[in-house]
Protein backbone atom coordinates (compact mmCIF):
# COMPACT_ATOMS: atom_id res chain seq x y z
CA UNK A 1 0.00 0.00 0.00
CA UNK A 2 2.41 2.64 -1.18
CA UNK A 3 1.52 6.18 -2.26
CA UNK A 4 4.04 5.99 -5.10
CA UNK A 5 4.09 3.46 -7.94
CA UNK A 6 6.27 0.55 -6.94
CA UNK A 7 8.40 0.69 -10.10
CA UNK A 8 9.28 4.31 -9.50
CA UNK A 9 10.30 3.64 -5.93
CA UNK A 10 12.42 0.71 -7.04
CA UNK A 11 14.10 2.77 -9.72
CA UNK A 12 15.00 5.47 -7.16
CA UNK A 13 16.25 2.87 -4.73
CA UNK A 14 18.42 1.33 -7.44
CA UNK A 15 19.85 4.74 -8.30
CA UNK A 16 20.76 5.52 -4.68
CA UNK A 17 22.42 2.13 -4.27
CA UNK A 18 25.59 3.67 -5.65
CA UNK A 19 25.42 6.86 -3.56
CA UNK A 20 27.45 6.22 -0.43
CA UNK A 21 26.58 7.52 3.05
CA UNK A 22 30.01 8.80 4.03
CA UNK A 23 29.58 12.26 2.42
CA UNK A 24 27.01 12.96 5.14
CA UNK A 25 29.78 12.82 7.75
CA UNK A 26 32.03 14.93 5.59
CA UNK A 27 29.41 17.60 4.89
CA UNK A 28 28.36 17.57 8.55
CA UNK A 29 31.92 18.12 9.74
CA UNK A 30 32.62 20.75 7.11
CA UNK A 31 29.47 22.67 7.99
CA UNK A 32 30.24 22.56 11.71
CA UNK A 33 33.76 23.81 10.99
CA UNK A 34 32.44 26.54 8.72
CA UNK A 35 30.02 27.77 11.40
CA UNK A 36 32.88 27.80 13.91
CA UNK A 37 35.00 29.77 11.45
CA UNK A 38 32.16 32.25 10.94
CA UNK A 39 31.94 32.64 14.71
CA UNK A 40 35.65 33.34 14.91
CA UNK A 41 35.62 35.92 12.15
CA UNK A 42 32.51 37.92 12.99
CA UNK A 43 30.19 36.18 10.53
CA UNK A 44 27.74 35.18 13.28
CA UNK A 45 27.21 38.72 14.54
CA UNK A 46 28.55 40.46 17.63
CA UNK A 47 27.59 37.62 20.04
CA UNK A 48 29.04 34.54 18.35
CA UNK A 49 28.90 32.21 21.36
CA UNK A 50 25.13 32.17 21.65
CA UNK A 51 24.78 32.20 17.87
CA UNK A 52 27.04 29.15 17.46
CA UNK A 53 25.31 27.34 20.31
CA UNK A 54 21.97 27.90 18.64
CA UNK A 55 23.14 27.00 15.14
CA UNK A 56 24.57 23.66 16.32
CA UNK A 57 21.43 22.91 18.32
CA UNK A 58 19.23 23.62 15.36
CA UNK A 59 21.19 21.37 12.99
CA UNK A 60 21.15 18.61 15.63
CA UNK A 61 17.37 18.76 15.84
CA UNK A 62 17.01 18.84 12.06
CA UNK A 63 19.18 15.75 11.69
CA UNK A 64 17.23 13.93 14.40
CA UNK A 65 14.05 14.70 12.47
CA UNK A 66 15.67 13.53 9.24
CA UNK A 67 16.55 10.23 10.92
CA UNK A 68 12.94 9.79 12.01
CA UNK A 69 11.69 10.36 8.46
CA UNK A 70 13.46 7.30 7.05
CA UNK A 71 11.11 4.56 8.20
CA UNK A 72 7.74 6.26 7.54
CA UNK A 73 9.06 7.38 4.16
CA UNK A 74 9.78 3.78 3.28
CA UNK A 75 6.43 2.45 4.47
CA UNK A 76 4.49 5.25 2.78
CA UNK A 77 6.35 5.60 -0.52
CA UNK A 78 8.73 2.69 -0.85
CA UNK A 79 11.75 5.00 -1.02
CA UNK A 80 14.44 3.52 1.14
CA UNK A 81 17.03 5.77 2.69
CA UNK A 82 17.84 3.15 5.30
CA UNK A 83 21.53 3.07 4.48
CA UNK A 84 21.83 6.77 5.33
CA UNK A 85 20.14 6.54 8.70
CA UNK A 86 23.21 5.69 10.73
CA UNK A 87 25.13 8.60 9.22
CA UNK A 88 22.20 10.96 9.94
CA UNK A 89 21.93 9.75 13.52
CA UNK A 90 25.64 9.88 14.25
CA UNK A 91 26.00 13.32 12.69
CA UNK A 92 23.06 14.47 14.81
CA UNK A 93 24.88 13.17 17.87
CA UNK A 94 28.07 15.00 16.93
CA UNK A 95 26.10 18.22 16.57
CA UNK A 96 24.50 17.72 19.99
CA UNK A 97 27.98 17.09 21.36
CA UNK A 98 29.31 20.25 19.70
CA UNK A 99 26.25 22.15 20.98
CA UNK A 100 26.96 20.89 24.50
CA UNK A 101 30.67 21.72 24.26
CA UNK A 102 30.01 25.27 23.08
CA UNK A 103 27.70 25.67 26.05
CA UNK A 104 30.06 24.12 28.60
CA UNK A 105 33.39 25.47 27.37
CA UNK A 106 32.60 28.78 25.70
CA UNK A 107 29.29 29.91 27.18
CA UNK A 108 29.70 28.92 30.84
CA UNK A 109 33.43 28.06 30.95
CA UNK A 110 33.16 27.11 34.60
CA UNK A 111 32.99 23.54 35.89
CA UNK A 112 30.87 24.39 38.92
CA UNK A 113 28.36 26.30 36.81
CA UNK A 114 27.82 23.31 34.48
CA UNK A 115 26.38 21.04 37.16
CA UNK A 116 24.40 23.84 38.75
CA UNK A 117 22.81 24.91 35.49
CA UNK A 118 21.90 21.33 34.52
CA UNK A 119 20.11 20.86 37.82
CA UNK A 120 18.54 24.27 38.09
CA UNK A 121 17.25 25.10 34.63
CA UNK A 122 14.52 22.79 33.35
CA UNK A 123 15.27 23.47 29.70
CA UNK A 124 18.90 22.52 30.25
CA UNK A 125 17.91 19.43 32.26
CA UNK A 126 15.69 18.33 29.40
CA UNK A 127 18.34 18.96 26.75
CA UNK A 128 20.92 17.16 28.83
CA UNK A 129 18.62 14.16 29.24
CA UNK A 130 18.26 14.06 25.44
CA UNK A 131 22.04 14.19 25.10
CA UNK A 132 22.50 11.33 27.60
CA UNK A 133 19.99 9.18 25.74
CA UNK A 134 21.92 9.65 22.51
CA UNK A 135 25.24 8.49 23.97
CA UNK A 136 24.53 4.72 24.04
CA UNK A 137 23.10 5.02 20.54
CA UNK A 138 26.24 6.67 19.22
CA UNK A 139 28.42 4.04 20.90
CA UNK A 140 26.45 1.15 19.40
CA UNK A 141 26.14 2.56 15.89
CA UNK A 142 28.43 -0.04 14.34
CA UNK A 143 28.15 -3.53 12.92
CA UNK A 144 29.94 -5.17 15.85
CA UNK A 145 27.42 -3.80 18.34
CA UNK A 146 24.51 -4.97 16.21
CA UNK A 147 26.01 -8.45 16.25
CA UNK A 148 26.63 -8.33 19.97
CA UNK A 149 23.19 -7.02 20.87
CA UNK A 150 21.34 -9.04 18.27
CA UNK A 151 19.14 -7.31 15.70
CA UNK A 152 16.09 -7.22 17.97
CA UNK A 153 17.97 -5.97 21.00
CA UNK A 154 19.74 -3.35 18.95
CA UNK A 155 16.50 -2.13 17.43
CA UNK A 156 14.93 -1.92 20.85
CA UNK A 157 17.83 0.11 22.21
CA UNK A 158 17.71 2.45 19.26
CA UNK A 159 14.09 3.29 19.98
CA UNK A 160 15.70 5.76 22.40
CA UNK A 161 15.91 8.13 19.44
CA UNK A 162 12.19 8.82 19.89
CA UNK A 163 12.39 10.20 23.44
CA UNK A 164 15.68 11.93 22.58
CA UNK A 165 14.08 13.81 19.68
CA UNK A 166 11.02 14.64 21.77
CA UNK A 167 13.23 15.96 24.56
CA UNK A 168 15.17 18.04 22.03
CA UNK A 169 11.95 19.61 20.75
CA UNK A 170 10.63 20.21 24.26
CA UNK A 171 13.97 21.76 25.21
CA UNK A 172 13.60 24.17 22.28
CA UNK A 173 10.01 25.13 23.20
CA UNK A 174 11.05 25.65 26.79
CA UNK A 175 14.03 27.86 26.10
CA UNK A 176 12.46 30.41 23.79
CA UNK A 177 10.96 33.59 25.10
CA UNK A 178 7.35 34.02 24.00
CA UNK A 179 5.81 31.77 21.37
CA UNK A 180 7.71 31.78 18.10
CA UNK A 181 6.48 29.27 15.54
CA UNK A 182 9.64 27.25 14.83
CA UNK A 183 9.99 25.18 18.00
CA UNK A 184 6.36 24.17 17.74
CA UNK A 185 6.80 23.13 14.11
CA UNK A 186 9.62 20.80 15.13
CA UNK A 187 7.52 19.37 17.95
CA UNK A 188 4.54 18.82 15.66
CA UNK A 189 6.78 17.20 13.03
CA UNK A 190 8.33 14.82 15.55
CA UNK A 191 5.05 13.84 17.17
CA UNK A 192 3.55 13.37 13.69
CA UNK A 193 6.42 11.15 12.56
CA UNK A 194 6.18 9.03 15.69
CA UNK A 195 2.42 8.73 15.28
CA UNK A 196 2.84 7.57 11.66
CA UNK A 197 5.33 5.01 12.82
CA UNK A 198 3.10 3.49 15.50
CA UNK A 199 0.18 3.38 13.08
CA UNK A 200 2.19 1.57 10.46
CA UNK A 201 3.70 -0.85 12.91
CA UNK A 202 0.23 -1.69 14.12
CA UNK A 203 -1.11 -2.08 10.59
CA UNK A 204 1.80 -4.25 9.63
CA UNK A 205 1.54 -6.53 12.62
CA UNK A 206 -2.24 -6.75 12.06
CA UNK A 207 -1.87 -7.89 8.46
CA UNK A 208 1.11 -10.15 9.12
CA UNK B 1 14.98 64.42 45.56
CA UNK B 2 18.35 62.71 45.20
CA UNK B 3 21.25 64.67 43.88
CA UNK B 4 21.43 65.23 40.16
CA UNK B 5 23.33 62.76 38.07
CA UNK B 6 26.68 64.17 37.12
CA UNK B 7 28.79 63.04 34.25
CA UNK B 8 32.13 61.62 35.37
CA UNK B 9 33.53 62.45 31.99
CA UNK B 10 34.75 65.86 30.98
CA UNK B 11 34.95 67.60 27.62
CA UNK B 12 38.54 66.40 27.37
CA UNK B 13 37.27 62.86 27.26
CA UNK B 14 35.19 63.40 24.19
CA UNK B 15 36.81 61.41 21.48
CA UNK B 16 36.83 62.76 17.93
CA UNK B 17 34.09 61.11 15.90
CA UNK B 18 36.47 59.21 13.66
CA UNK B 19 38.01 57.51 16.63
CA UNK B 20 34.68 56.60 18.23
CA UNK B 21 34.38 53.58 16.08
CA UNK B 22 37.63 52.25 17.44
CA UNK B 23 37.02 50.84 20.87
CA UNK B 24 40.64 50.56 21.82
CA UNK B 25 41.23 54.22 21.13
CA UNK B 26 38.30 55.14 23.37
CA UNK B 27 39.59 52.95 26.17
CA UNK B 28 43.09 54.29 25.87
CA UNK B 29 41.77 57.85 25.94
CA UNK B 30 39.74 57.20 29.07
CA UNK B 31 42.60 55.48 30.85
CA UNK B 32 44.93 58.35 30.10
CA UNK B 33 42.37 60.88 31.28
CA UNK B 34 41.97 59.01 34.55
CA UNK B 35 45.69 59.02 35.17
CA UNK B 36 46.24 62.59 34.06
CA UNK B 37 43.63 64.03 36.40
CA UNK B 38 44.84 61.91 39.30
CA UNK B 39 41.35 60.68 40.19
CA UNK B 40 40.92 58.04 42.89
CA UNK B 41 41.15 54.52 41.51
CA UNK B 42 37.44 53.70 41.83
CA UNK B 43 36.44 56.75 39.88
CA UNK B 44 39.04 56.15 37.22
CA UNK B 45 37.66 52.65 36.90
CA UNK B 46 34.14 53.96 36.47
CA UNK B 47 35.45 56.11 33.67
CA UNK B 48 37.13 53.16 32.02
CA UNK B 49 33.74 51.78 30.95
CA UNK B 50 34.55 50.66 27.48
CA UNK B 51 31.70 51.62 25.14
CA UNK B 52 30.65 49.15 22.50
CA UNK B 53 31.08 50.18 18.89
CA UNK B 54 28.17 51.75 17.05
CA UNK B 55 28.24 48.71 14.78
CA UNK B 56 27.69 46.37 17.75
CA UNK B 57 25.07 48.57 19.36
CA UNK B 58 23.07 48.74 16.13
CA UNK B 59 23.34 45.10 15.03
CA UNK B 60 22.31 43.15 18.14
CA UNK B 61 18.90 44.29 19.33
CA UNK B 62 15.63 43.08 20.74
CA UNK B 63 12.79 45.04 19.18
CA UNK B 64 9.99 42.53 18.79
CA UNK B 65 7.93 44.80 16.56
CA UNK B 66 10.45 43.79 13.89
CA UNK B 67 10.82 40.09 14.70
CA UNK B 68 12.25 37.57 17.17
CA UNK B 69 15.88 37.61 16.13
CA UNK B 70 18.66 39.91 17.22
CA UNK B 71 19.37 40.94 13.63
CA UNK B 72 15.71 41.56 12.70
CA UNK B 73 15.60 45.16 13.97
CA UNK B 74 18.65 46.18 11.93
CA UNK B 75 17.19 44.41 8.90
CA UNK B 76 13.61 45.69 9.14
CA UNK B 77 13.47 48.92 11.13
CA UNK B 78 14.57 51.05 8.18
CA UNK B 79 11.00 51.76 7.05
CA UNK B 80 9.68 52.85 10.44
CA UNK B 81 8.20 56.34 10.12
CA UNK B 82 9.81 58.64 12.69
CA UNK B 83 9.08 62.04 11.26
CA UNK B 84 6.83 63.74 12.08
CA UNK B 85 6.71 62.33 15.61
CA UNK B 86 4.38 63.29 18.38
CA UNK B 87 4.09 62.10 21.93
CA UNK B 88 0.79 62.14 23.75
CA UNK B 89 1.21 63.15 27.36
CA UNK B 90 -1.88 62.47 29.44
CA UNK B 91 -3.23 61.29 32.77
CA UNK B 92 -2.41 63.12 35.95
CA UNK B 93 -0.48 66.02 34.42
CA UNK B 94 -1.04 69.78 34.42
CA UNK B 95 -0.31 70.28 30.73
CA UNK B 96 -1.59 67.25 28.82
CA UNK B 97 -1.51 67.20 25.05
CA UNK B 98 0.26 66.07 21.98
CA UNK B 99 3.87 67.24 21.94
CA UNK B 100 6.27 67.23 19.04
CA UNK B 101 9.76 66.01 19.82
CA UNK B 102 11.08 69.57 19.65
CA UNK B 103 8.39 70.82 22.02
CA UNK B 104 9.11 68.09 24.54
CA UNK B 105 12.86 68.76 24.53
CA UNK B 106 12.70 72.54 24.28
CA UNK B 107 14.83 74.27 26.89
CA UNK B 108 16.52 71.06 28.01
CA UNK B 109 20.15 70.36 27.24
CA UNK B 110 21.03 67.06 25.65
CA UNK B 111 23.86 65.35 27.56
CA UNK B 112 26.06 62.38 26.78
CA UNK B 113 25.86 59.60 29.35
CA UNK B 114 27.84 56.40 29.16
CA UNK B 115 25.77 53.67 30.83
CA UNK B 116 25.99 49.94 31.25
CA UNK B 117 23.10 48.19 29.51
CA UNK B 118 22.16 44.75 30.86
CA UNK B 119 19.67 42.51 29.08
CA UNK B 120 17.68 39.92 31.06
CA UNK B 121 19.15 37.36 28.63
CA UNK B 122 22.48 37.82 30.42
CA UNK B 123 24.32 39.84 27.80
CA UNK B 124 25.39 43.43 28.21
CA UNK B 125 26.77 46.44 26.41
CA UNK B 126 28.09 49.85 27.30
CA UNK B 127 26.30 52.60 25.41
CA UNK B 128 27.11 56.30 25.11
CA UNK B 129 23.60 57.72 25.03
CA UNK B 130 22.57 61.29 24.30
CA UNK B 131 19.43 62.53 25.91
CA UNK B 132 17.69 64.41 28.67
CA UNK B 133 16.62 63.53 32.19
CA UNK B 134 13.10 62.11 32.22
CA UNK B 135 12.53 64.01 35.47
CA UNK B 136 13.09 67.30 33.66
CA UNK B 137 10.56 66.38 30.99
CA UNK B 138 8.04 65.38 33.64
CA UNK B 139 8.61 68.68 35.45
CA UNK B 140 7.82 70.50 32.21
CA UNK B 141 4.45 68.83 31.75
CA UNK B 142 3.63 69.18 35.45
CA UNK B 143 3.08 66.07 37.54
CA UNK B 144 -0.09 66.24 39.64
CA UNK B 145 -0.02 65.24 43.28
CA UNK B 146 -2.05 62.05 42.85
CA UNK B 147 0.39 60.58 40.31
CA UNK B 148 2.43 57.58 41.49
CA UNK B 149 3.41 55.77 38.28
CA UNK B 150 4.41 56.61 34.72
CA UNK B 151 3.25 54.45 31.81
CA UNK B 152 4.88 54.39 28.37
CA UNK B 153 3.76 53.08 25.01
CA UNK B 154 5.66 52.25 21.80
CA UNK B 155 4.48 53.18 18.33
CA UNK B 156 2.59 50.56 16.31
CA UNK B 157 3.12 50.63 12.55
CA UNK B 158 1.82 47.32 11.17
CA UNK B 159 2.70 48.18 7.58
CA UNK B 160 6.40 48.30 8.34
CA UNK B 161 6.56 46.05 11.42
CA UNK B 162 6.55 42.33 10.59
CA UNK B 163 6.43 41.36 14.27
CA UNK B 164 3.29 43.43 14.75
CA UNK B 165 1.65 41.95 11.65
CA UNK B 166 2.38 38.45 12.91
CA UNK B 167 1.32 39.39 16.46
CA UNK B 168 4.28 37.61 17.96
CA UNK B 169 3.51 39.28 21.29
CA UNK B 170 0.67 41.70 22.14
CA UNK B 171 1.25 45.22 20.82
CA UNK B 172 1.56 48.09 21.54
CA UNK B 173 4.52 47.35 23.77
CA UNK B 174 3.91 49.00 27.13
CA UNK B 175 6.18 49.67 30.08
CA UNK B 176 6.06 51.60 33.31
CA UNK B 177 8.00 52.99 36.22
CA UNK B 178 7.18 54.10 39.71
CA UNK B 179 7.18 57.92 39.76
CA UNK B 180 10.28 58.12 41.97
CA UNK B 181 12.13 55.80 39.59
CA UNK B 182 11.04 57.94 36.67
CA UNK B 183 12.22 61.08 38.42
CA UNK B 184 15.55 59.57 39.44
CA UNK B 185 18.45 61.53 37.93
CA UNK B 186 19.84 58.41 36.21
CA UNK B 187 16.63 57.84 34.24
CA UNK B 188 16.73 59.42 30.83
CA UNK B 189 14.89 59.85 27.58
CA UNK B 190 17.53 59.21 24.95
CA UNK B 191 17.48 60.71 21.49
CA UNK B 192 20.86 59.62 20.21
CA UNK B 193 23.92 57.40 20.48
CA UNK B 194 27.50 58.53 19.87
CA UNK B 195 26.18 61.98 19.07
CA UNK B 196 24.12 60.68 16.15
CA UNK B 197 20.32 60.70 16.05
CA UNK B 198 18.91 57.52 17.60
CA UNK B 199 19.20 54.65 15.09
CA UNK B 200 15.79 53.18 14.29
CA UNK B 201 16.64 49.71 15.60
CA UNK B 202 17.59 51.27 18.93
CA UNK B 203 14.25 53.03 19.35
CA UNK B 204 14.23 56.19 17.25
CA UNK B 205 13.44 58.95 17.72
CA UNK B 206 13.12 58.81 21.50
CA UNK B 207 13.35 56.01 24.04
CA UNK B 208 13.61 55.40 27.73
CA UNK B 209 16.92 54.39 29.36
CA UNK B 210 16.85 53.06 32.94
CA UNK B 211 20.38 51.73 33.43
CA UNK B 212 19.81 49.77 36.65
CA UNK B 213 16.95 47.71 35.20
CA UNK B 214 16.94 44.91 32.63
CA UNK B 215 16.83 46.21 29.08
CA UNK B 216 13.20 45.38 28.39
CA UNK B 217 12.16 48.18 30.77
CA UNK B 218 13.87 50.74 28.54
CA UNK B 219 11.00 51.02 26.08
CA UNK B 220 11.69 52.22 22.55
CA UNK B 221 10.08 54.64 20.08
CA UNK B 222 7.75 56.20 22.65
CA UNK B 223 4.45 57.74 21.51
CA UNK B 224 2.62 58.03 24.82
CA UNK B 225 3.52 58.95 28.38
CA UNK B 226 0.75 58.66 30.96
CA UNK B 227 0.87 59.59 34.63
CA UNK B 228 -1.30 57.26 36.69
CA UNK B 229 -2.17 56.51 40.28
CA UNK B 230 -1.83 52.72 39.98
CA UNK B 231 0.76 50.32 38.62
CA UNK B 232 0.37 50.22 34.83
CA UNK B 233 0.45 46.93 32.89
CA UNK B 234 3.82 46.05 31.37
CA UNK B 235 4.24 43.78 28.35
CA UNK B 236 6.54 41.04 29.64
CA UNK B 237 4.90 40.81 33.03
CA UNK B 238 1.58 40.38 31.28
CA UNK B 239 3.05 37.67 29.04
CA UNK B 240 4.80 35.77 31.79
CA UNK B 241 4.47 37.25 35.25
CA UNK B 242 6.34 34.44 36.91
CA UNK B 243 9.51 35.35 35.02
CA UNK B 244 9.23 39.08 34.48
CA UNK B 245 8.19 41.46 37.21
CA UNK B 246 7.26 45.12 37.22
CA UNK B 247 10.52 46.18 38.84
CA UNK B 248 13.02 44.12 36.82
CA UNK B 249 15.98 45.56 38.67
CA UNK B 250 19.31 44.03 37.68
CA UNK B 251 20.06 41.75 40.60
CA UNK B 252 22.62 38.94 40.55
CA UNK B 253 21.01 37.36 43.60
CA UNK B 254 17.50 37.02 42.21
CA UNK B 255 17.67 34.20 39.70
CA UNK B 256 15.63 34.03 36.55
CA UNK B 257 14.23 30.62 35.57
CA UNK B 258 15.85 30.82 32.14
CA UNK B 259 19.06 32.73 32.56
CA UNK B 260 21.52 32.84 35.39
CA UNK B 261 21.61 36.45 36.47
CA UNK B 262 24.83 36.10 38.42
CA UNK B 263 26.99 36.78 35.40
CA UNK B 264 26.81 38.37 31.98
CA UNK B 265 28.80 38.52 28.80
CA UNK B 266 29.60 41.86 27.28
CA UNK B 267 28.88 41.91 23.57
CA UNK B 268 31.90 42.26 21.35
CA UNK B 269 34.43 39.93 22.99
CA UNK B 270 34.24 37.34 20.23
CA UNK B 271 34.05 33.57 20.46
CA UNK B 272 36.24 33.28 23.54
CA UNK B 273 34.76 36.12 25.61
CA UNK B 274 34.38 35.24 29.28
CA UNK B 275 31.42 36.09 31.44
CA UNK B 276 31.86 38.77 34.05
CA UNK B 277 30.02 39.04 37.35
CA UNK B 278 26.80 41.04 37.21
CA UNK B 279 26.74 43.98 39.59
CA UNK B 280 23.90 44.76 41.95
CA UNK B 281 21.58 47.28 40.24
CA UNK B 282 23.93 46.94 37.28
CA UNK B 283 26.61 48.89 39.12
CA UNK B 284 24.32 51.77 40.12
CA UNK B 285 23.63 50.49 43.62
CA UNK B 286 25.03 53.56 45.34
CA UNK B 287 22.66 55.80 43.41
CA UNK B 288 19.43 53.77 43.44
CA UNK B 289 19.41 51.32 46.37
CA UNK B 290 17.57 53.83 48.56
CA UNK B 291 14.56 53.67 46.21
CA UNK B 292 13.94 50.11 47.37
CA UNK B 293 14.69 50.35 51.05
CA UNK B 294 12.63 47.92 53.06
CA UNK B 295 11.38 46.08 49.97
CA UNK B 296 11.95 42.37 49.51
CA UNK B 297 13.60 42.36 46.11
CA UNK B 298 13.06 38.64 45.59
CA UNK B 299 9.31 39.23 45.87
CA UNK B 300 9.32 42.52 43.95
CA UNK B 301 11.53 41.20 41.14
C1 LIG C 1 18.92 16.22 22.07
C2 LIG C 1 19.72 17.18 22.45
C3 LIG C 1 19.55 18.63 22.11
C4 LIG C 1 18.91 19.22 21.06
C5 LIG C 1 18.21 18.55 19.90
C6 LIG C 1 19.02 20.64 21.24
C7 LIG C 1 18.50 21.57 20.38
C8 LIG C 1 18.51 22.94 20.59
C9 LIG C 1 17.87 23.91 19.74
C10 LIG C 1 17.06 23.56 18.50
C11 LIG C 1 18.11 25.13 20.26
C12 LIG C 1 17.59 26.48 19.73
C13 LIG C 1 18.27 26.85 18.47
C14 LIG C 1 17.74 28.14 17.90
O1 LIG C 1 17.35 29.04 18.65
O2 LIG C 1 17.71 28.24 16.67
C15 LIG C 1 18.92 24.95 21.42
C16 LIG C 1 19.37 25.98 22.22
C17 LIG C 1 20.12 25.79 23.36
N1 LIG C 1 20.49 24.56 23.90
FE1 LIG C 1 20.12 22.72 23.15
N2 LIG C 1 19.73 20.89 22.38
C18 LIG C 1 20.07 19.69 22.94
C19 LIG C 1 20.79 19.49 24.09
C20 LIG C 1 21.33 20.51 24.84
C21 LIG C 1 22.22 20.32 25.96
C22 LIG C 1 22.75 18.96 26.43
C23 LIG C 1 22.50 21.57 26.44
C24 LIG C 1 23.37 21.96 27.60
C25 LIG C 1 23.57 21.19 28.63
C26 LIG C 1 21.80 22.53 25.65
C27 LIG C 1 21.84 23.90 25.84
C28 LIG C 1 21.25 24.84 25.02
C29 LIG C 1 21.36 26.25 25.20
C30 LIG C 1 22.10 26.96 26.34
C31 LIG C 1 20.66 26.85 24.16
C32 LIG C 1 20.53 28.34 23.90
C33 LIG C 1 19.58 29.00 24.81
C34 LIG C 1 19.49 30.50 24.60
O3 LIG C 1 19.96 31.01 23.59
O4 LIG C 1 18.97 31.15 25.47
N3 LIG C 1 21.10 21.85 24.68
N4 LIG C 1 19.15 23.61 21.61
Amino acid sequence: MALIPKELAQRVNRATRHVPAWPIYLIGAAWAGWLFWLGLTGGLGPEPINALERRYGEVALQLLVAGLVVTPLRTLTGFSLLKYRRALGLTAFFYVLAHFLVWALLDLSSASAIGREIVRRPYITIGFAGFLLLIPLAITSNAASIRRLGAAGWRKLHKLTYPAALLGALHYIWLVKGYPLEPFLYAVAIVGLLALRTRWTRLRTATA
Amino acid sequence: MTRRWTNDLTRDDVTPKGVWLNRRAVLAGLGAAGLATGLPASQAQAQALEPNTLEQITSYNNFYEFGWNKDDPAAHAGDMVISPWSITVDGLVDRPGSYSLAELLEGLSVEERIYRFRCVEAWSMVVPWNGVGLGDVLAKVGVQSGARFVAFETTVQPDVMPGVRNRIIPFPYVEGLRLDEAQHPLTMLATGIYGEPMPKQNGAPIRLVVPWKYGFKSIKSIVRITLTDSEPPTTWKRLNGREYGFYANVNPEVDHPRWSQGSERQIGGGLFARRQPTLMFNGYEEQVASLYEGMDLSVNY
